[in-house]
């Protein structure tokens, strides 16, 4: 509980934020419209109105400022206005509309969670490999890093469009991409977690006289159990953010990805925060999932979570 | 080497290579340990007494010379798992009970479920935790979770306990007990014991034999057989006899600095 007031300060501080920067933001889109419907605007002309600033056009005319508030196609939509489009779209609609941000959330989500149950499986081997082979120390794990360092916008369509000619649509390549970036963290999450194990406890196992898999399976993957979870929370987003850049640039239909890019080509912009907002939403649902689960396993392994 | 040597050093040499040139750890150690001895190795920091404890275990190796425990290599009797060995920390898993820390080195040695449920409580009676078997370590004091690791040493009957410094990181009031508790189930298991420390009493109030040594080379520099009787109440240590083997322990422990 005492980290609700803090977290509700810094809401707090970005709401005012946004509710103040509608105002200038709008002014101007709002001022013509105003100006076709008959109302007095100074200056007159829209010429006139683009030598001044959003905010000087406020001061020019407060009784516009209300109109920023609730304009139809606005640059920088009003809170509210978002809240009433999700609203709108998460439960007013029905599920098995094209419209419903829950079928769209689905659609992304689905690829999300394949992705990141390949990646962190594929993350968790590799890390395996690379704690116990030299070789792999030495050759994965460079690669791993430069996979990373490749921007993941010019790299998902090219995957997407190869895929795609090879016949292969929808779930999978999307997936790939959440995989792509979600093995990472992994990877060297476990890697540092399979290390943890001090020389003291690898000695105790060496009096023991253990074989390698009992090493692995009685110390290595118990202690590195925190900094998998580590890593999940980290993964499980970065999964989100691959399939929806994976929806982005491909003509895709559906997904949290393809209404950001329908609002913002059909000049929609409240279908395109209403997605935004859905898509950090389900994010933190997912972080906030698994770090419930992390405190659950290490009570039960009697660790206290970190 | 006599009929009941269970430990037997020749001619013992070791140096470390490191980046700062090669260090002389250990350097022409003979030591001969019989069963049922309870000897204690003590010296400065980096008089190797750590260092033969560790090559005793096969968890380094010499540079020359032979050890033989139980008669072969220590990394048959490694193998063999002829010794427990307690480190400087307890080393528990802290995501296993103080019973399931027990249980490690049983379940990785194949035993049974039953048997190990018997030996978890008869070791954990031995060393005063009944009762703490479910318990995990860090509801546990320290001198609590060192007993446990000895506990874990003890559960799979090896005949030789190796202790690296079991009750260094503890106050003096808690190492007195443990000190005392020690003796008694060395007197009960009648194990032969080889322990490391830096404190005079403690090599004293425990030791059959008490080897002392001295840094760079690392070396043995007198070997003391205590004629203190093997019943030893705590007040044992304000007997002019007990006084005495202090004194040249301590006396041995000077003439390793003045050779420097």
């Amino acid at each position: 509980m005492k980290s609700v007031l803090p977290v509700l300060t810094v809401v707090a501080a970005i709401l005012a934020f946004w509710l103040a920067a509608v105002v200038p933001m709008n002014m101007h889109l709002v001022a013509d419209q105003a100006q076709r419907d008959g109302l007095e605007v100074s200056p007159e002309t829209p010429v006139a109105r683009q030598e001044v600033s959003g905010v000087g056009l406020a001061f020019r005319n407060p009784h516009l400022i209300p109109l920023t508030y609730d304009f139809v196609r606005p640059r920088l939509p009003a809170p509210q206005q978002v809240a009433g489009e999700m609203y709108d779209t998460i439960i007013d609609k029905k599920i098995t509309s094209k419209r419903s941000l829950v079928y769209h959330g689905w659609v992304t989500l689905a690829p999300t969670l394949l992705g990141f149950a390949i990646g962190t499986g594929l993350g968790i081997l590799l890390a395996v490999g690379i704690v116990y082979s030299r070789v792999m120390d030495r050759s994965v794990m460079p690669w791993a890093i430069v996979s990373q360092t490749i921007p993941i916008l010019a790299l998902a369509p090219m995957v997407i469009v190869v895929l795609g000619s090879m016949g292969i649509q929808g779930l999978f390549p999307k997936s790939l991409i959440a995989a792509y970036l979600s093995f990472f963290p992994v990877v060297v999450g476990m890697v540092k977690g399979l290390r943890a194990p001090d020389a003291m406890q690898l000695d105790l196992l060496r009096t023991y006289n253990a074989s390698k898999a009992q090493g692995f399976w009685s110390l290595r993957l118990p202690a590195s159990v925190p900094y998998l979870f580590a890593s999940l929370k980290i993964g499980i987003a970065a999964s989100l953010i691959g399939t929806i850049v994976a929806e982005l640039p491909t003509g895709a239909r559906a997904g949290f990805g393809a209404r950001m890019l329908v609002g913002d080509q059909y000049g929609q912009p409240l279908v395109s925060w209403a997605a935004l907002f859905a898509a950090a939403l389900t994010a933190a649902a997912l972080v906030g999932l698994f770090g419930l689960i992390e405190r659950i396993t290490l009570k039960r392994m009697g660790m206290q979570a970190a | 080497m006599t009929m009941n040597s269970v430990i037997s050093a020749q001619n013992l040499d070791l140096t470390f290579q490191t980046n700062d040139g090669p260090i002389h750890a250990l350097k022409d150690v003979n030591l001969e340990i019989n069963q049922g001895d309870f000897v204690s190795f003590i010296g400065p920091s980096g008089c190797g007494k750590t260092t033969f404890l560790r090559v005793m275990a096969d968890l380094e190796q010499p540079t020359g010379g032979t050890v033989t425990v139980n008669g072969v290599s220590p990394a048959e009797a490694r193998k063999a798992r002829a010794y427990g060995y307690v480190f400087q920390a307890a080393g528990l898993y802290p995501w296993r009970t103080i019973g399931g820390n027990i249980r490690l080195p049983l379940e990785i040695m194949g035993i049974s479920k039953a048997e190990q449920t018997k030996r978890v409580s008869r070791v954990l009676e031995l060393v005063d935790l009944a009762g703490f078997e479910r318990k995990f370590p860090w509801q546990l004091s320290g001198g609590m979770q060192q007993r446990a690791s000895i506990a874990r040493a003890l559960s799979f009957d090896a005949d030789i306990l190796l202790m690296d410094e079991p009750f260094g990181a503890l106050d003096e009031i808690v190492r007195d007990h443990l000190n005392e508790q020690l003796l008694k189930l060395w007197a009960r298991t009648e194990k032969t014991i080889a322990f490391v420390t830096h404190s005079i009493p403690e090599a004293v109030y425990l030791s059959t034999k008490i080897v002392v040594m001295s840094p760079r080379p690392g070396r043995i520099t007198d070997v003391i057989e205590s004629p203190l009787p093997k019943e030893r109440p705590l007040d044992i240590r304000d007997t002019p006899e007990f006084l005495e083997i202090a004194h040249r322990v301590r006396e041995g422990l000077r003439a390793g600095h003045l050779d420097e």
